[in-house]
């Protein structure tokens, strides 16, 4: 039952107790094992992500070129190409999506953190973004096909970054709430005790505190939805060409990937490849520009 | 000299009777309730106009819950209730059309914990002038705040550190200089010395003896060597057991040194020469 090993208490002998280290001592041992085993477990966990950067790399890599960021898909048995449109096509829709998602997210999470965490409303909505972050993202296309894509009779660029938003959105409010309430109570006591409102609380000393929280949320919500395709399947669809205005069919790197991945000509599958490397290294970029606006300022 | 606002509604009804000249809080409270917990019960205190006001008492007692009340920093709490009033310079800031937010803006607050926000040392003090749109030199007033709260020659060299960066001592000094910044007429200090050390502790007091030229301070405190060396009048709480609660409530109040040479009641008596903690 007791621990044999255990270190004896200090005890009225002369003895000086021992405090050198040794593997012979069951706990040390017990120790060293454990945490052998967590390192073999986060390197077994590591392995698929570095093998899929790995393979993208070996794969991809080799078409690495300022053409692909600035000719046209090829059609057929064309060679070379690129797929700069895809590239804007995807980084606009992104764009959009933020600009919806980012700024109901932030309100709605300073509603469920501030003002009513407890209320029926905040309530059902914090349940409603966490139903959402699993809501399967081809449904979020088929909504947006239903009520946008045929109202406007179109294809297009908002229908694709509406439905982005929709998936972009839950991650956004719920870490941006999180980031919220970790600021100190105290620090919040302390603007309202200065003779701030509520909202003025929030904007002066809740955001700013909150940012760098706050950014990693629109971070992950990004590099959630850069990748999607099945939304943009039902909304943006494809295009050759480069976007001329946001009411029409919008390329991107995510169907790009998926359309030329299954063609029979290597020439296509090559460009697949790149493609997958440089939708990688957008989100890459993205999670680095993060961690760089996002470090505490103080 | 402040850089607020007037309160909103009526101006200041400057009735003869109720606030004798050098009143600047009449605190008239006959209870306070969280939920239906009794939490006090007449507390009657008087904060003079450049003096400091101590409130001491065993813990429990409610000193923090009448400070809280006298700048309606309690309306936050939910279930939070008074009975009574409190009267502001002639104002009573429990009736209808008072903005507690305003309220707040003139009588100002130190809290227990230091709480600097986290922003440059230089912000955290420009932050009232700024939430009250001063109009003036920033840049003097944050100067004169921080060497109000002599922290001045500590900080003057990294004034875009963050205020979280000092030390707890520091901080405290630093919350004080931003809550002198904008001038307000009282302030209320909540046990500002827990969390410091004997020294800046030290400061700290000095610091209240050199604002109450200019303020009126209302303190809580624990340790009654502060209260003697620093209070002018010292109000002392009990707390009353005797119906199944445990409702505090003023017990007396008068110049310090009469409170702790000549108390009138036995219960100030044996708290203050030590028997009860
Ligand atoms: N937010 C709250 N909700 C409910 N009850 C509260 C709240 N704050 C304080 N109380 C209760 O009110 C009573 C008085 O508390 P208060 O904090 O005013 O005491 P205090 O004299 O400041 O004590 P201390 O010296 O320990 O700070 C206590 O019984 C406490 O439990
Ligand atoms: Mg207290």
């Amino acid at each position: 039952m007791t621990d044999t090993t255990a270190p004896q208490l200090p005890t009225d002998t002369e003895e000086a107790p021992v405090l050198t280290h040794s593997w012979a001592d069951r706990r040390a041992l017990r120790n060293g094992m454990f945490t052998i085993g967590a390192w073999l477990v986060a390197l077994i966990a590591a392995i698929p992500l570095v093998s899929v950067l790995y393979m993208l790399i070996v794969q991809g890599g080799s078409r690495l070129s300022t053409d692909l960021f600035t000719e046209l898909p090829p059609a057929g048995f064309e060679m070379g190409g690129g797929f700069g449109n895809a590239i804007v096509g995807t980084i606009l829709m992104v764009l959009i999506a933020s600009i919806i998602a980012v700024p109901i997210g932030v309100m709605a999470a300073a509603y469920l953190a501030e003002l009513g965490p407890e209320s029926q409303l905040g309530r059902v909505s914090r349940f409603l973004s966490k139903v959402l972050t699993g809501f399967p993202s081809i449904l979020a296309g088929v909504f947006v096909y239903a009520v946008l894509v045929l109202a406007m009779g179109t294809y297009s660029a908002i229908a694709g970054g509406v439905a982005l938003s929709i998936l972009m959105l839950p991650t956004v409010v719920l870490t941006a709430e999180e980031a919220m309430k970790m600021v100190p109570r105290k620090m919040k006591d302390a603007a309202l005790g200065m003779g701030c409102t509520r909202t003025q609380m929030i904007w002066k000393v809740v955001f700013p505190t909150a940012l760098p929280g706050i950014l990693t949320g629109v971070m992950l919500g990004v590099a959630r939805v850069a990748g999607e395709s099945a939304p943009l399947l039902f909304t943006a669809l494809f295009s050759n060409y480069w976007i001329s205005n946001l009411r029409e069919p919008t390329a991107s790197l995510s169907i790009l990937i998926y359309n030329f991945s299954s063609m029979p000509f290597d020439n296509q599958i090559e460009l697949a490849w790149a493609a997958s490397l440089v939708l990688v290294l957008i989100v890459l970029v993205f999670n680095i520009l993060s961690r760089l606006f996002g470090r505490p300022k103080y | 000299m402040t850089v607020v606002q007037p309160l909103k509604g009526d101006a200041p009804t400057k009735s003869a009777s109720a606030d004798g000249g050098d009143i600047a809080i009449n605190c008239n409270v006959s209870k306070i309730y969280y939920g239906s917990f009794l939490a006090v019960r007449d507390a009657r205190v008087a904060i003079h106009k450049g003096k400091i006001t101590g409130f001491i008492g065993p813990s429990g007692c409610g000193k923090s819950t009448v400070l809280r009340s006298l700048n309606r920093m309690n309306d936050l709490i939910q279930g939070f209730r008074l009975e009574g009033d409190v009267h502001f310079l002639g104002q009573d800031i429990y009736a209808k059309n008072i903005d507690p937010v305003v309220v707040r803006r003139y009588i100002g607050m130190v809290f227990q914990q230091p709480n600097p926000f986290a922003m440059s040392i230089y912000d955290n003090v420009a932050f009232g002038l700024r939430l009250n749109k001063f109009k003036g030199n920033y840049d003097e007033r944050v100067e004169h705040a921080l060497r109000r709260a002599a922290l001045w020659d500590e900080v003057k060299d990294k004034l875009k550190a963050s205020g979280l960066s000092l030390s707890g001592g520091q901080q405290q000094r630093l919350c004080i200089a931003r809550a002198v910044a904008t001038e307000p007429t009282v302030l209320l200090m909540d046990e500002p010395c827990s969390a410091l050390d004997p020294i800046a502790t030290r400061r700290v007091e000095e610091l209240m003896l050199e604002l109450k030229d200019d303020y009126t301070i209302a303190l809580v405190t624990h340790n009654m060597q502060q209260a003697t060396r620093v209070a002018d009048i010292t109000a002392f709480f009990g707390v009353d057991i005797s119906k199944g609660g445990r409702t505090g409530y003023l017990v007396e109040m008068g110049e310090t040194e009469q409170i702790f040479q000549r108390p009138r009641e036995q219960l100030t008596q044996e708290y203050v020469s030590g028997k009860f903690s």
